[in-house]
């Protein structure tokens, strides 16, 4: 089957409603194909752009030339907007950046500080795409909202609950981003791109000559142009008045033997093995990070390993509360290949993980996700 | 979709008459208006024609009338014109006390903005505050001005509020005290009537886009014998005040829009606020919770500035123009998204409740028809936006 004959054939999720949607574009090829999907199935939209950071806040992270191309940037505002032009919808630039930075960046930089590894995305859409920006798109008449995320939502008319799987396409799936949804929230979500490749993708954006057909995609966090954490975190702190931690500290094994110092624990993340400042005969990694002790333990590749660890935030998503342990598929971060585990609920928020075998890298502040097959049954966020 | 068009602040369309008077100097008499020939002669005649027009509407001498691309450049023109001079008079910063200006905090960003660059050349500023319904007080302008103090720069009419300046008496203490007075007429030229001999300014802006003229043209009137550097270097257009060809199209329409402004303005002032006053008095007994800012205040016929509580503005702003209905809110920073309005917060508003306040302007071709499908739109978009809103409840119980 070729592409064009796809597109003819395009699955649809549901059948189509009447009434408006909104579109949450970004000015990339995936939300801006989300457009010309919904308009191929005549479905009357509406394009929202969010303007969510103000790059020129923090001008030394500006790069020089070419490297401005991210999100967040007025290029992207334009290239959404021409889109929008091209297609012949309306669209509109919605102002979001108090909400960002008060729910995406300041918790970022904390966590950060806090020696955790946060994960910016999953904020960004429980608290600021679905919420501020779905409630906008209700408010302006746009019951339910679409996004160029890979994931498929299908409503179990058994358990009458929203369920929230995989993408079809494994390599893009961005089901471990969105498990903070609530079924509400889920009820008025629409992923368009849910059954498509990337490739599928890029040949539907060509083909309707979408003037975005053949932007490169960003791989970094929107708000840190240069993708250089460290330099963002120092950057913001100082223009938010937030102090840093303590300069100069030590690093030292499981045991507290010394075995070196570090210039300040936010340079840190866990797992990391590069850049540790000093030659050892073995490999050694990050394993933990104490802010209040100005630390950073390090140890071999088998004591970063882990079989046990607790989540916070608890959000059961395709199943309710389940009443006993669950065995799980658990996924700790973007790129980890899920692995069995056994999900112990201890209340409502609260629930201990068990996997039956170690695995690498735990790191608190990034979120551990459920999975059933294809079905994303929770996720919560690692203590 | 039949628009309702509710944002003439924003910009006018260029009136038909005006238009007809541009095209001949688009082809046939194209010529350079600083040109020997006769063609060129032609374009100067029209230039100068323009010029008395422009001058007749606010009271002026035609000579005292610079042509320019706009509001902005005129602003700019004035205050950078004034207090460069000022710096390059002194010798070293410590000989002399540093220049000062004197402006207020609802000031155009065109305003405010070159305030704020020429207070990185060592220029000082005081921004004085105005009351809740977005007045200066003239006593306040009075007790600012220092023997350093030359320039006071007050924008007649504010464009989000349409609260008009006591400019009269702001103007006698100008004189009084011998400190050049310039006033941003750009939204209020051709609604109230203006005299700068009333009002003792020196400087004064004109745009005109917002006269029913096109945009990138605008003028600004300089006193006979008043001390302006200019802003641009080039050729010696315009007496050398303001160097580059003349948009000879543009300026002739500018001028016949400050003809028409000027026969019409009694007339249309009392069509324009007869209508501006059936959509407040429309609202107010359709939506509860509102309240008119500015309302108190002498306000130009056009302008409506009022408070949703418990909205979101930019929300209610797209919603009406999905229904057809273009009015404003806030700010536009540089992608479009708005950000709360400087104005509002200045006449003591919260950040939620600047956020929370529209802006309907109507003008020449605004038709009661129209106003009758703006109460229609309006309050039914209200009531949508406040069942979704997670504040309004709240704020049912509050004093608005």
């Amino acid at each position: 089957m070729n592409a064009t004959t796809q597109f003819e054939t395009l699955p649809t999720r549901e059948p189509t409603q009447s009434g408006l949607v909104a579109i949450a574009m970004s000015g990339g090829v995936d939300s801006s194909t989300v457009a010309a999907v919904l308009q191929e199935q005549g479905q009357p939209i509406v394009g929202l752009t969010m303007q969510l950071w103000n790059q020129r806040r923090l001008p030394e992270l500006q790069g020089a030339g070419p490297q401005q191309h991210r999100c967040c940037s007025l290029d992207d505002v334009y290239d959404a907007r021409r889109v929008a032009q091209h297609l012949n919808f309306p669209h509109y630039v919605v102002n979001f950046e108090e909400q960002f930075e008060q729910r995406v960046v300041r918790p970022f930089v904390d966590q950060y500080l806090a020696g955790r590894t946060p994960i910016a995305c999953t904020n960004c859409n429980t608290d600021v795409k679905f919420e501020p920006l779905l409630r906008m798109a209700r408010q302006i008449g746009a019951e339910r909202l679409a996004t160029g995320h890979y994931a498929r939502i299908r409503k179990n008319e058994q358990t009458s609950r929203w369920e929230l799987l995989r993408a079809r396409d494994e390599s893009k799936d961005q089901s471990y981003f969105l498990w903070g949804l609530s079924q509400e929230q889920l009820s008025r979500s629409v992923f368009p791109l849910g059954e498509l490749t990337k490739e599928e993708v890029r040949v539907l954006a060509r083909r309707t000559n979408l003037p975005v057909a053949e932007k490169p995609e960003s791989m970094e966090l929107c708000f840190v142009p240069t993708g250089n954490y460290v330099q963002f975190i120092q950057a913001y702190s100082k223009d938010a008045g937030i102090s840093l931690p303590h300069g100069e500290g030590e690093i030292v094994t499981e045991h507290g033997t010394v075995v070196g110092h570090h210039n300040g624990v936010h340079n840190f993340t866990i797992g990391q093995r590069k850049g540790l400042g000093f030659a050892a005969g073995k490999p050694l990694y990050v394993l933990s990070i104490d802010p209040q002790e100005n630390r950073v333990v390090v140890g071999d590749d088998d004591s970063l390993r882990k079989t046990s660890f607790e989540v916070r935030g608890m959000n059961w998503v395709s199943i309710e509360q389940p009443p006993g342990p669950v065995r799980v598929a658990a996924k700790i971060r973007h790129k980890h290949e899920p692995a069995a585990a056994t999900v112990h609920a201890i209340d409502a928020t609260k629930a201990q993980v068990t996997f039956d075998a170690p695995q690498r890298a735990i790191a608190p502040g990034q979120g551990a996700v459920f999975y059933d097959g294809d079905r994303v049954l929770g996720g919560a966020w690692i203590r | 979709m039949n628009r309702v068009y509710l944002d003439y602040n924003a910009t006018t369309p260029v009136e038909p008459r005006v238009l007809d008077a541009m095209l001949p100097y688009f082809s046939a008499e194209f010529a350079n208006a600083s040109s020997i020939h006769t063609p060129g002669q032609h374009a100067r005649a029209a230039v100068e024609t323009a010029r008395e027009q422009v001058a007749a509407l606010i009271g002026a001498h035609p000579q005292e009338i610079v042509f320019t691309s706009g509001g902005t450049e005129s602003d700019n023109h004035a205050i950078f014109g004034v207090a460069q001079p000022c710096l390059a008079g002194r010798i070293s910063p410590a000989q002399l006390a540093q220049p000062h200006i004197i402006t207020t905090t609802i000031e155009h960003e065109a305003v405010l903005n070159a305030c704020q660059a020429v207070e990185k050349q060592a220029v000082s500023v005081t921004y004085l505050p105005v009351d809740r319904e977005g007045l200066a007080d003239p006593e306040s302008v009075r007790l600012a001005i220092r023997p350093e103090t030359v320039l006071i720069t007050i924008m007649q009419a504010n464009n989000e509020l349409g609260t008009v300046q006591p400019l009269e008496e702001i103007g006698r203490f100008a004189k009084e005290y011998k400190v050049y007075f310039h006033t941003d007429a750009v939204q209020s030229a051709g609604k109230i009537p203006i005299d700068v001999n009333r009002l003792n300014t020196h400087l004064l802006s004109l745009s005109g886009h917002k006269l029913y003229a096109p945009k990138g043209v605008g003028a600004l009137y300089v006193r006979g014998g008043t001390r302006l550097r200019q802003l641009l270097y080039g050729g010696h257009h315009q007496r050398g005040f303001r160097p580059g060809t003349e948009n000879v199209a543009g300026i002739v329409g500018l001028g016949k829009a400050a003809e028409i402004a000027r026969n019409s303005l009694a007339g249309e002032a009392k069509q324009v606020s007869t209508l501006r006053d059936k959509l407040e008095q429309g609202l107010l007994e359709r939506v509860p919770q509102i309240r008119v800012n500015g309302g108190l205040a002498p306000r130009t016929p056009n302008t409506s500035n009022i408070m949703f509580a418990g909205i979101e503005g930019e929300a209610l702003v797209i919603a009406l123009d999905l229904k057809g209905l273009a009015c404003s809110v806030g700010a536009a920073c540089s992608s479009g998204a708005v950000e709360p309005s400087h104005v509002l917060t200045a006449i003591g508003l919260s950040q939620e409740q600047a956020k929370s306040s529209l802006r309907f302007s109507l003008g020449r071709h605004t038709t009661a028809c129209e106003i009758d499908i703006a109460l229609d739109v309006i309050p039914a978009a209200v009531a949508q936006l406040r069942a979704l809103s997670p504040t309004y409840r709240k704020e049912t119980a509050s004093h608005v």
